[in-house]
Order: structure tokens, then C-alpha cells, then sequence
């Protein structure tokens, strides 16, 4: 596995372990009602399991496996695969820390980060279909392995 | 990878980008309030990013991976997981459209919609179970289809 496809899994990792944490909190408030400003956590849960486990184990295991761009570069242009790895996980860290900042006190100036979160999320997303589509094709070219 | 997978998986990016993108906009929207009919769009994102992308890139990723049924390479009945490919999109479709659809002209006739969405995705799961289903195999070696003897 190369080291882009490693980075973008063991960061949904990360991202699960996270996600379970936080879920394991809003389940605990839940059943022994610890504090009602808990509850405000619950789409965070929901992002940090569907974007940064579900969604991010998803586009390692495509970079990693789907058949190679060419012979000679078979991941296409790695610099876009960065791009969706940085701006994925830096949107979504802000939306995790200002969405619930912002519940508890909407303020406006608390408000921006969660607008600069979707626009790094949505350039993310974009940039991996733009990296990953030209791999979505037929037989592998013979000779180009899946290791590196 | 067999051109139905590609074609599945296609479709599941591009449900990626539109699910990503209205996502977005709901996000933006709850950040910096400019339009507050945007909130229309986060069932649609739901529908779009649950099945139209992960549901769907794990059927396509399904059907090229899975162990094929004999030495020729036979994936089974493909004209099944085609149905599932129509009834998951059509039901995605109507996922996305439906709020909205609602949200511009209350007319009682939308309410027809979820339930067929619900039937939909029903059919799609039961076609793409009964194409895989025996194809989830052990590990075994596949015997050569006997040649056929002309007389």
C-alpha cells in the first residue's frame, strides 16, 4: 500500500476511534442526562463517522486499489490526492470543534469557521472525484502492480 | 473492472459531488444565515451521500471483487444487479428531489413519493442480495467447464 493510501486510512481511524468517543458521550447523556449541551454533539458524531471513517477509508482503498491512470504515473496527479487529504480532515476538525462552540453560543464570528468547513469539505470531495474518475475503467495496463 | 461496476461507480462519485455540495451548503448556510430555504436541501444530502454514493460504490466495488462462479470468469445474472443499479437510482432521485419538490408546491401528490422511494431501495437491496449471494464463497479451485461435444 503506498503512502498516500496510508495516511488516508489510518486517519479514518483515527476519525472512528473519535467518532465512537463522541457518540459514546451523547449515548451516555442520553441515558444519565449529564449536561443538556451534550446533545448539540450528535451531527458531529454523524460527520466525524460518515466523512472522516466512512467516506475517508473509501477514497484510500480506491487510490489505493481502483486500476492505475497510466503506466507511468499510476496514481495520476498525487497532488491532488493531498489536497482532498488536507482539506477533508482540516474541514472537518473545524466543523467537529466550532459547530458545537457555536450551538452553545451563536455568536456570528463562531459561525465563519463552519462556512470555511464546507468549503473545504465540498473542495475535498470534488478533488477526489476529479483524481479518482480517469481510474474508474477496465483491465489494469500490464506490468503496473498495485504494491509500491 | 466490468463496465457495470464502472458505470456504478460512476454514478456513486457523481452522487459524491452533489451530496458533498449541498452538504456544503446546508453547512454554510447554518454558519453564515443567507438563505434559510437551504435547510430544504439536508434530507436530499442524506439520500444522496447514504445510498446514491456509499451504498452504491459498495455494490459496484461488490460485484467486479467478489469470487467469480467458474473458471470462465461468470459473475452470474447481471441482468440483476442492472435492476438494482435502475431501482437504487430512481429511489435516489426521489430522495433528492422529494423536500424540495414539496418545499416549492405543497401538493398532496408528492406524498406518494417516500413510500416508493422506501419500495425502491427494497427492490434494489433484494436484487443485489440475490445476485451475490452465491458468489460470497470459500476459497476454492474453480473447475474448467467441460468442452462441449458436437456429435
Amino acid at each position: 500500500m503506498y503512502p498516500q493510501a496510508r495516511y488516508f486510512i489510518r486517519t479514518a481511524l483515527i476519525w472512528l476511534l473519535a467518532a465512537f468517543v463522541v457518540g459514546g458521550l451523547v449515548l451516555a447523556n442520553q441515558g444519565l442526562a449529564i449536561d443538556s449541551r451534550i446533545g448539540a454533539l450528535l451531527p458531529v458524531f454523524y460527520h466525524l463517522l460518515m466523512v472522516g471513517w466512512v467516506t475517508q477509508l473509501i477514497c484510500g482503498v480506491a487510490l489505493w486499489m481502483f486500476p492505475p491512470y497510466s503506466r507511468e504515473r499510476p496514481r495520476g496527479d498525487e497532488r491532488l490526492g493531498w489536497f482532498c487529504y488536507g482539506t477533508l480532515n482540516a474541514g472537518l476538525l473545524l466543523r467537529a470543534t466550532f459547530e458545537p462552540l457555536y450551538a452553545w453560543w451563536p455568536m456570528p464570528w463562531l459561525g465563519w469557521p463552519l462556512a470555511l468547513s464546507a468549503l473545504l469539505q465540498v473542495f475535498a470531495i470534488w478533488a477526489f472525484v476529479i483524481t479518482i474518475w480517469p481510474r474508474v475503467k477496465g483491465r489494469p495496463i500490464k506490468g503496473v502492480t498495485h504494491e509500491h | 473492472m466490468p463496465r457495470l461496476s464502472q458505470l456504478m461507480i460512476r454514478t456513486a462519485l457523481v452522487w459524491l459531488a452533489l451530496g458533498a455540495t449541498t452538504g456544503a451548503l446546508v453547512l454554510l448556510n447554518k454558519g453564515m444565515p443567507v438563505l434559510p430555504w437551504l435547510w430544504v436541501l439536508r434530507i436530499p444530502h442524506v439520500h444522496m451521500l447514504l445510498v446514491g454514493w456509499i451504498v452504491q460504490i459498495a455494490c459496484g466495488v461488490a460485484f467486479w471483487i467478489l469470487p467469480r462462479l467458474d473458471a470462465r470468469g461468470s459473475r452470474g445474472n447481471e441482468r440483476l444487479v442492472w435492476g438494482c443499479y435502475i431501482a437504487l437510482n430512481a429511489g435516489v432521485a426521489l430522495g433528492a428531489l422529494h423536500d424540495p419538490l414539496v418545499a416549492l408546491a405543497g401538493w398532496g401528490v408528492w406524498a406518494i413519493l417516500p413510500p416508493l422511494m422506501g419500495l425502491l431501495y427494497l427492490l434494489a437491496a433484494g436484487l443485489f442480495v440475490t445476485h451475490v449471494w452465491p458468489r460470497v464463497l470459500l476459497f476454492r479451485a474453480l473447475s474448467r467447464p467441460e468442452r462441449e461435444h458436437h456429435l
